[in-house]
């Protein structure tokens, strides 16, 4: 059941995307700023949470969830350390997403060449 | 300047009296809206299964449900880096759209694909320089709301 919700919540968060682009003539890169920012708002309300028990990787995946784990480290941060976990905490849960794509980045190129 | 009624036998092309915008509306291909939003939702809703297939796995190997996002997250980051070195994200990008883009493949594509297309300014300022050009906005907006929602978040426990 889990496959099937993380398809259409993972789905619909995409459409929503495109949606934006072609309707409201939004860039790619505007719209990706604006889910990160939804996500972290969401985090702080506790939504975004719920949604991730819900649907696992189709709230995971999306860009949204980036968002959400930005705001979620320094909540978690907050409550344990105070006001100063509101920036200790911010990168605690997003490491794997920012450090593996800078390792990728580097070593696609050294190792490979831009086409067409 | 003749309008459409003071000689009505004219070609329409010449006597047609729409603004230049007006007539290549009619002309130009229309966004395909419909077609485009099916389409991310469907790439875009395959993605997040193969990412519950890999969570699945790592859970299996005996991760918990919540430390198998990010070992699930640097692994479709993993497999987005070498289809976007190996050539194959952009052709991708443009048939899916936002299905490509929104999940976090597609915020690993812009980071390789930047390096790589700007290793000819060097390692300093192409490479290092140019890595973050389009998920750079992501990240400092991200950590910028992160930030006041934790101060938010502080200041109503506070209360």
């Amino acid at each position: 059941m889990i496959f099937l919700w993380a398809f259409l919540v993972g789905g619909a968060i995409c459409a929503v995307g495109q949606l934006l682009i072609d309707v409201a003539h939004l860039t790619a890169a505007r719209v990706m700023v604006i889910f990160v920012v939804a996500g972290a708002i969401l985090s702080g309300i506790g939504l975004y949470p719920k949604l991730i028990d819900f649907a696992g990787a189709g709230a995971s995946v999306p860009i949204t969830s980036f968002g959400n784990s930005l705001a979620h480290g320094a909540i978690a941060e907050v409550k344990r350390d105070g006001l100063i976990g509101a920036i200790t905490g911010i990168f605690e849960l997003t490491s794997a997403g920012i450090s593996s794509a800078i390792v990728f980045g580097f070593l696609a190129s050294l190792f490979a060449r831009p086409r067409g | 300047m003749a309008s459409k009624n003071d000689q009505p036998t004219l070609p329409r092309a010449v006597s047609d009296q729409r603004s230049f915008q007006e007539v290549i509306a009619d002309h130009l291909p229309r966004p395909a809206t419909g077609r485009n939003t099916i389409v991310a939702f469907f790439i875009g809703g395959l993605i997040c299964l193969v990412g519950q297939a890999i969570q699945n796995g790592y859970m299996a190997l005996g991760f918990s449900k919540e430390d198998a996002a990010n070992p699930t997250v640097a692994t479709l980051i993993l497999i987005a880096s070498v289809v976007t070195a190996l050539g194959g994200y952009d052709r991708f990008g443009q048939f899916a759209g936002a299905g490509a883009a929104v999940p976090v493949t597609g915020f690993a594509n812009s980071i390789v694909s930047s390096a790589m297309e700007r290793r000819t300014e060097g390692w300093i300022l192409g490479v290092g320089a140019e890595m973050f050009r389009v998920a750079g906005p992501v990240i400092v907006f991200g950590v910028v709301a992160a930030f006041f929602v934790a101060l938010i978040y502080a200041a109503i426990a506070a209360i």
